[in-house]
């Protein structure tokens, strides 16, 4: 298996050949800022076209096709535009907080992106409470939302913002406790630790009932918590034209855009991490060749390829399942997915006790 | 129509009440405002007692053209809410008891009745005003005192804390230019009120200075997924006052289309029900398939949308030679089609939480509102025109009439499937059948129709669509009014979506199906 730490410490012992060690980890993080950013805006270039892609498949249409061979070029040509879109700016509406609230949004965002082990030795944020620290940083979305819908002066956004904010919340519960399963099987909340304990097999599989209850636990609230799928009610079209973005034009709505995609990409990263094994190939204990053909793999080939698988999975729901209402949303969460969720942890607590997993 | 009763506007409630109360008039087919000039303003009631199919008229008149007054029956029929609502818009009659008697589609500023035989159509007295009228959250009710004087009393609709928001007109679940102001507490809904005649056009005027031939062009442009229904109705209408019979193969031809009609609308409903509940990928299948029957409708009258197909005396030309294979592939085309409809769509949970026992009309409160075609027969109520006055072909082929009884969105949704697969029953029994003969009567050139007043209806898209013709013995009509289907549809959201959620709004305003351009008329 590759490890990239040979790269990053190579980078990093030339750079203080020449420079102060401050000025170097300074000169690192510029530049691994810069990186993520870059990443950050061609993985949400990718999600597009892949939605576009994948909704036009379900829907017996071609999707984008003229601009560039299958129409690859098309999402490009659509960021330049929204690029060099006038912001509107609304009268009566707070324009402090008005413009405030897609950075907020696009901050959480990248801050929880950032913590996502994309292969052995590259992590950019790893630390011992590694998956707390994301949590917590994907919340401040809400807050970003929330104000979107409050500074743009139309009823539509207010609704779609406090529609979120309901759903928002009370779905990282069961985020949170689908996520503290793995926690409790695991026994760190370091993210590269987490991924490093699958060597052996992949939680999926390691946890076996209540692990793969986690799992559907988590990919229905983790639907939710990005708005998307059966529960855009925040920004469902048909009710409220666009929720709580309504009134964003130009790149202020472009960075609602992104971000929803982008935090659709996290959430599966997150899952393809925690219950996929990450970067982790494929191993079986006992068939020693075998997994050594998997090592040659690329571990973030590994990874790109699960989230991506799980990214399909929940574009396949979204363009599957109708919408559901306020009142469902919330009953389904506090009184099946909460409750689920509970009675999993305790059960993976006793699997872990009486040592019953593999 | 075979009796016509006068009664003078004194006794009109007393009478009315009599009639629905004693002899069980329950359905307010249609209320028409009326300019008899010299003998003043009036109104001409269309009835149905729903257990016996009995049908009367009745015509009542106010010689007072300043300010007729005539008392209001919408405590009777709930139908007449908004019917009276359009009389005094057009007509300036003012319906006394009215609780809310407001312009129903023109602007609060608007100067004059338009529809009154006398009215100033110059530009000077209604200029084309840039301004947005302010929104009036009051209304009037016109109270007869006990010594017989009337006095208007204001009454709120909105308060001034009351948290409001539109639904329209440029909303993308409204199917249409139409307005809900919505009063919510929270995401329920607490008041709704319907706000219509953004795309008015007045054909009902427009119709008074054009020959019969003519009129015909603006039938199809009213509800326009249901263009052949709409103007098969207006030919049925003028060919019955003409007493002209028209062939087999025109009678057949017509039928065939309406069906087809009906199955083109109600798919374009399915796609645009799982559109609102958020479902978009059924939304590009039933699109998919309503395309194979613009095709077919192409092809023989050479319009996809608006056809212009039937004539009066006959249709405008004969079937298109490929026509009978072409319906025979789409009927087999279609049934595992569906199938696939009901498996994407209706069996799944997220669809039946929010369409079960939401939006519950009752059957009496369907009849009492004229909420007729698939609305009317989730609800249990037999209303089909195509059951109860056969016209076309229906008496000769075997159709169910689809009925549910829980009323609510759920039963009006599955109504319009089980629909589809009637009417391709109906069309499979005639396409085979098509008899020979002339596809079009020979008409004199100028059509005259004998004085007297005409009524037919027929079985539209989403409800009865009904044609009164007032004539005069004239090439024109004296008056043409169209029963709206839509018109009852919407002043009975009211009622369905009370209490409802704002998400269950659009569920609701998705499964009663109404369509703009037929309730602007």
């Amino acid at each position: 298996m590759f490890d990239f730490s040979i790269i990053t410490n190579w980078i990093h012992e030339q750079l203080i050949s020449f420079m102060p060690t401050g000025l170097a980890v300074f000169v690192e993080c510029v530049a691994i800022g810069i990186c993520i950013m870059l990443m950050y805006a061609v993985l949400a270039i990718i999600m597009i076209f892949m939605e576009r892609k994948v909704c036009a498949a379900f829907q017996c249409r071609l999707g984008p096709m003229r601009v560039g061979p299958y129409g690859t070029i098309q999402v490009f040509a659509d960021v330049f535009k929204m690029l060099i879109k006038e912001i509107i700016t609304i009268n009566h509406a707070d324009k402090f907080l008005y413009n405030l609230a897609p950075y907020i949004v696009i901050l959480a965002s990248i801050m929880s992106f950032s913590c996502l082990p994309i292969n052995k030795g590259l992590e950019v944020l790893d630390f011992n409470v590694g998956i707390f620290f994301m949590l917590a940083a994907s919340s401040i979305g809400i807050v970003g939302i929330l104000l979107a819908g409050w500074s743009s002066n139309n009823k539509y956004s207010l609704i779609g913002a406090m529609r979120s904010g309901a759903q928002m919340i009370s779905y990282e519960l069961s985020i949170g406790l689908s996520i503290l399963t793995i926690v409790v099987l695991t026994d760190t909340l370091q993210l590269s630790e987490i991924v490093e304990r699958q060597a052996d097999g992949w939680f999926l599989f390691k946890g076996h009932i209540p692990a793969f209850i986690a799992f559907v636990i988590y990919l229905i609230a983790g639907n939710a918590e990005v708005n998307r799928g059966p529960f855009d009610l925040p920004e469902a079209e048909s009710e409220l034209t666009a929720g709580y973005h309504t009134e964003y034009s130009g790149m202020h709505f472009g960075l609602f855009y992104v971000a929803e995609f982008v935090n659709l990409f996290i959430i599966a990263g997150i899952a393809a991490t925690i219950f996929l094994g990450g970067w982790m190939p494929l191993h079986i204990p006992g068939l020693d060749g075998f997994n050594q053909a998997m090592d040659y793999i690329p571990g973030f080939v590994w990874f790109f390829a699960k989230a991506f698988f799980i990214v399909w999975l929940l574009m396949w729901f979204k363009w599957t399942f109708p919408r559901l209402r306020i009142d469902q949303i919330l009953t389904l969460e506090w009184k099946y997915l909460v409750p689920i969720g509970l009675v999993n942890l305790l059960l993976m607590v006793i699997i872990v006790v009486f040592k019953l997993h593999f | 129509m075979n009796e016509i009763i006068d009664i003078p506007v004194e006794q009109l409630h007393a009478e009315m009440k009599k009639l629905h109360d004693e002899r069980h008039f329950d359905f307010l087919r249609s209320l028409t405002g009326m300019d008899w000039q010299e003998e003043g303003l009036g109104v001409v009631y269309h009835l149905e007692n729903t257990l016996t199919g009995e049908n009367t008229v009745v015509r009542t008149h106010s010689a007072n053209r300043e300010n007729p007054e005539i008392p209001t029956v919408c405590d009777i029929w709930k139908a007449a809410e908004f019917n009276e609502r359009e009389a005094f818009d057009f007509y300036g009659i003012r319906f006394t008891n009215h609780p809310d008697l407001r312009r129903l589609y023109l602007r609060d500023d608007w100067v004059g009745h338009p529809l009154r035989k006398d009215y100033d159509m110059s530009e000077e007295t209604n200029p084309l005003r840039m301004t947005n009228e302010e929104p009036v959250d009051t209304t009037a009710r016109l109270e007869v005192l006990r010594d017989g004087s009337v006095i208007e009393k204001r009454e709120v609709i909105f308060e001034d804390n009351e948290y409001i928001i539109n639904i329209g007109p440029q909303h993308p679940a409204t199917h249409g230019v139409l307005r809900f102001r919505v009063s919510l507490e929270g995401e329920i809904i607490q008041k709704l009120d319907v706000h219509c005649g953004y795309i008015h056009r007045g054909i009902e005027k427009m119709c008074e200075s054009l020959t019969y031939p003519q009129t015909l062009a603006l039938t199809d442009r009213l509800d326009y997924l249901g263009a052949h229904q709409n103007r098969h109705a207006l030919c049925m209408c003028i060919e019955k006052a003409m007493g002209v019979e028209v062939s087999e193969r025109v009678q057949y031809i017509r039928t065939i289309m309406d069906e087809l009609q009906r199955i083109d609308s109600h798919l374009l409903f399915f796609s645009c029900l799982c559109m609102d509940l958020g479902a978009l990928t059924a939304f590009f299948y039933g699109f998919r398939d309503r395309e194979k029957i613009l095709d077919i409708f192409e092809e023989t009258t050479g319009g996809r949308l608006i056809q212009n197909y039937n004539t009066i005396g006959g249709v405008q030309t004969d079937i298109a030679p490929s026509f009978v294979q072409k319906v025979k592939e789409f009927i087999a085309y279609l049934r595992p089609t569906l199938r696939e409809y009901h498996e994407v769509f209706t069996g799944n949970i997220i669809a039946e939480q929010r369409l079960k026992g939401v939006g519950v009309l009752s059957r009496e409160d369907a009849i009492s509102f004229g909420a007729t075609g698939g609305t009317g027969r989730a609800a249990g109520w037999a209303c089909d025109v195509r059951k109860r006055h056969p016209y076309g072909v229906y008496d000769k082929v075997e159709f169910n009439e689809v009925l549910f009884t829980e009323g609510d969105s759920y039963a009006r949704y599955m109504v319009r499937m089980k629909e589809i697969e009637e009417s391709l029953r109906i069309i499979e029994q005639l396409i085979d059948n098509i008899p020979e003969g002339e596809y079009q009567q020979k008409m004199k050139p100028i059509i005259r129709i004998p004085e007297g007043s005409y009524y037919s209806a027929v079985e539209g898209s989403r409800g009865e669509f009904g044609v009164f013709i007032e004539s005069k013995g004239d090439k024109y009509p004296y008056r043409m009014k169209f029963r709206s289907t839509g018109l009852p549809l919407v002043s009975c959201m009211e009622t369905l979506t009370r209490g409802a959620k704002i998400a269950d709004l659009i569920a609701i305003g998705g499964t009663v199906d109404y369509v703009v351009p037929d309730i602007d008329r």
